[in-house]
């Protein structure tokens, strides 16, 4: 036997409903379920697991704690490859810091400190979404450590505030009773019978020409590539000869399992193209020098392992990608700095290998 | 209508921007972006060179090759002698060889990187009101997720009765519905508020697409899942590497939110949310939560990155307004343009898009003069809410003499699509997103066609 249901009829009534009396006549809030084969219920353990946003009063902060003092080694590690170590960013990355008073600049700087008005979005956002590539890899007392930091950098709390569950709702950001409900429609002048359609104005005077302005990428698309690659690097060709020894030797990895473990890399580094992202290019790595990639500023450490001839062999490669900061440790030398790659390196031997297998296979010369 | 005069004064180009103007163009975007670097774009610009404008000006747009005489009558073409590929030699198929440059492209000094970046709908090259799947622009903010769709799970939990884990599966089985809606990111046309920066269509108005979605309607939703009475808010979430979240009025919700999982009759592309995405329509775009994997539902704003720092409009008193979510009513003349320009003079018609975040488009006027003049455009059945709508202004006769092209939407609310200066005055040139402005291009005695800015 079969149950004939009419599901379209609870759904027409309460539209109507809607209309005027949104929350409180909501067919949404009535009891029993229609589809009640349809869907699970979340266990505790599924929503706790899932449920990782925080709002501005405090709701949904995890347990833990961390402060500014804490939180600046974490950040030089781990963010400061983008944002720059005082959060004044590099390249076209966020602005974290700063800013402050130029909202009603010419070029205003949007930053946490300037412009951002809940200490809750800065834990909500790094913990769901950084670091860029790395998401959720941060513990809570982490994310509350750099918070904290971040605050600290745009002088809003002070080094030793200890940020948790009890204070994140209390901390008072700058800017924040500086935004306004949306008033449109707005812009108005004229209503629809008043429109002008005959003889509106006298005369038509061009103010403006993007033609003169001259950014728009080439339709063809070439042009604008070469005028990228030229503003940034090109793959070394002196590289080329050993490269191509290199790959000779045999690939043990799997390049398409490699290619997976690559989304890793991918946020810092292209390799299939010669184009600089925050990380140098790895277009034609295998066999060449370290700190050799045109247009990519190196640390400190990397520069000296330019002089010193370090070469991309499998064998180095492998080692710095399993611990990045130990290699450079003992192989570059412990007084030479560090790496500026934030990356803490792949644990698995299988995925190390698929790795070089997938760079030998894609980057090419 | 009768044919249209040329205005006759208006010919000469009578101000260029200056140097400082090319320094301080925004190029903010929506991105992650805060401003480029001057010296960057600069080295860009050297590369770029003259050629950029030329190229840009439509000259390598499709079908301007010269025909061959072999294939022309009295001759009989190869094609009409010789098999060509059987069924099933392309099992998925693509857009004739020809149509290879209808592609979205991207702007690369606009943001960081690729994966947290934006690119661009090529308006140019489409007819009708619906926007090809593979051609819909791209929105990433960690790039697009690969999920993995016997994996997939939506929950949604917080001030319901009884929280609850969909799979795609559970989606499916529920009574589905279809509609065509627009999608609109919120800076569309963000680069153009100081001025005319980008010379096409594709880049100054192709963050929008128009698709007809399948889904479950999220009312239903909800109502599987009982939402408690002080409720007032949703978390909406993805599942990709950002975890994008927004917060999302409930009434809205309850009114014509959709969770889809079908776009154009096929499944969701990946890039556009697959397996199943949040459909807001009239909506910013960046409500419409790809990958969606969880509902919060709650009685406070949350108060996301991209809802505080993020998709607010500064205004020129330095205050910012928030929760801008609809889409103000907009249209664009999509040929001539610059990437289409007026190959020969005399007949021409005007095509051009149309739509509104508020309902149904009403009416477009047209001008062929830079608005002294305006003629109510044909609108093209069939005409949808929150949807796009094809306008036409048919027997325009170009005599060769510069026009100055221009489309103004009037929506069913009564809403008149603003020139930019008026939303300037109220806005200033700071606020990135929401510019609706009524576009110019310009074509000129060569037929090239250019964007540009009237006073």
């Amino acid at each position: 036997m079969s149950v004939w249901r009419n599901p379209m009829k609870r759904l027409t009534i309460a539209a109507g409903a809607a209309a005027v009396l949104v929350f409180a006549a909501s067919g949404a809030q009535a009891g029993e379920r229609m589809f009640p084969a349809l869907g699970k219920i979340a266990t505790p353990e599924q929503i706790k697991a899932w449920d990782i946003d925080v709002r501005p009063d405090g709701a949904g902060a995890p347990a833990g704690s961390g402060t500014a003092a804490k939180g600046e080694p974490i950040y030089i590690e781990k963010c400061a490859a983008c944002h720059g170590d005082f959060g004044e960013a590099r390249g076209r990355y966020p602005v974290l810091v700063g800013g402050h008073d130029t909202l009603k600049d010419q070029r205003p700087e949007k930053t946490i400190g300037s412009y951002w008005p809940y200490a809750s979005t800065v834990f909500d956002y790094i913990k769901r979404a950084m670091p860029f590539g790395e998401a959720q890899t941060l513990t809570d007392d982490e994310v509350y450590a750099l918070t904290a930091f971040l605050l600290n950098m745009n002088d809003v709390i002070d080094s030793d505030f200890v940020l948790d569950a009890s204070t994140i709702g209390k901390v008072e950001m700058p800017n924040g009773d500086k935004f306004f409900e949306d008033p449109r429609p707005d812009a108005q002048p004229v209503k629809v019978a008043d429109l002008c359609m005959k003889d509106c104005k006298p005369e038509v005077k061009v103010i403006g020409r993007a033609k003169i302005i001259d950014v728009t990428p080439d339709k063809g698309g070439a042009k604008a590539k070469a005028a990228a690659k030229a503003a940034e690097a090109s793959a070394p060709a002196a590289d080329a000869a050993p490269a191509a020894a290199q790959v000779a030797a045999a690939p043990a990895g799997d390049p398409e399992a490699g290619k997976k473990v690559f989304r890793k890399c991918m946020a810092c580094h292209n390799v299939d193209k010669a184009k600089n992202k925050i990380g140098p290019s790895l277009q034609g790595v295998m066999g060449r020098t370290a700190g050799t990639v045109d247009g990519f500023k190196y640390s400190n450490a990397f520069q000296a392992a330019k002089d010193q001839g370090l070469k991309w062999t499998d064998e180095n490669l492998a080692a710095f990608v399993a611990k990045p900061k130990d290699f450079v440790k003992d192989k570059i030398g412990a007084d030479k700095g560090r790496t500026r790659m934030a990356f803490a390196g792949l644990r698995k031997e299988k995925e190390i290998e698929d790795l070089i297998a997938y760079i030998k296979e894609a980057s090419g010369e | 209508m009768k044919k249209t005069t040329s205005p006759a004064q208006s010919g000469s180009i009578q101000a260029t921007p200056s140097s400082s103007d090319k320094r301080d163009l925004p190029a903010d975007l929506a991105s992650d972006l805060n401003a480029i670097d001057p010296g960057r774009r600069r080295a860009l610009l050297a590369g770029l060179g003259a050629a950029g404008g030329a190229a840009a000006a439509g000259l390598m747009a499709p079908g301007r090759a010269m025909a061959d005489p072999a294939n022309l009558p009295p001759n009989v073409a190869e094609w009409s002698q010789v098999l060509g590929p059987g069924v099933d030699a392309f099992p998925y198929g693509m857009p004739s060889k020809y149509e290879k440059t209808v592609i979205r492209r991207y702007v690369e000094w606009l943001t960081a990187t690729p994966e947290s970046s934006i690119n661009f709908t090529p308006l140019y090259a489409l007819d009708g009101i619906v926007t090809p799947n593979g051609l819909c622009f791209e929105r990433h903010h960690g790039g697009a997720a690969e999920v993995v769709p016997q994996d997939y799970r939506l929950m949604i939990n917080g001030m319901v009765d009884r929280p609850l884990v969909f799979t795609l599966d559970d989606l499916k089985r529920f009574p589905p519905e279809s509609r065509f809606h627009f999608l609109e990111c919120a800076a569309n046309g963000g680069m153009e508020w100081r001025g005319a920066q980008l010379n096409g269509v594709q880049f100054t108005h192709g963050m929008v697409h128009c698709v007809q979605y399948t889904g479950v309607s999220l009312r239903r939703l909800l109502e599987e899942a009982g939402v408690k009475p002080k409720a007032k808010w949703l978390m909406v979430e993805g599942g990709d590497s950002a975890g994008m979240n927004r917060t999302l009025p409930l009434d809205k919700a309850l009114d014509d939110c959709m969770i889809a999982y079908s776009m154009n009759g096929e499944r969701l592309r990946t890039e556009q949310g697959y397996p199943a995405r949040l459909v807001v329509p009239g909506f910013e775009g960046n409500m419409w939560v790809k990958w969606i994997r969880r509902i919060e539902v709650g009685d406070g704003a949350y108060m996301a990155r991209e809802e505080t720092s993020k998709y607010t409009d500064l205004m020129p008193d330095g205050r910012a307004r928030r929760f801008t979510w609809e889409m103000d009513a907009k249209s664009v003349i999509t040929s001539p343009c610059p990437e289409l320009p007026c190959k020969q003079k005399g007949p021409q018609v005007i095509k051009g898009l149309a739509w509104s975040g508020r309902g149904k488009i009403a009416r477009v006027d047209v001008t062929v003069d830079g608005g002294r003049n305006w003629h109510q455009a044909r609108l093209e059945e069939p005409i949808m809410s929150k949807c796009l709508t094809r306008f036409y202004l048919d027997g325009w006769e170009w005599n060769g003499d510069p026009a100055y092209l221009q489309s103004r939407a009037i929506d069913e609310t009564g809403y008149v699509q603003p020139e930019m200066a008026a939303l300037q005055a109220v806005r200033g040139v700071n606020s990135i997103y929401h510019n609706n402005a009524i576009q110019t291009w310009r074509i000129n005695p060569t037929g090239e066609v250019e964007n540009v800015r009237l006073a």
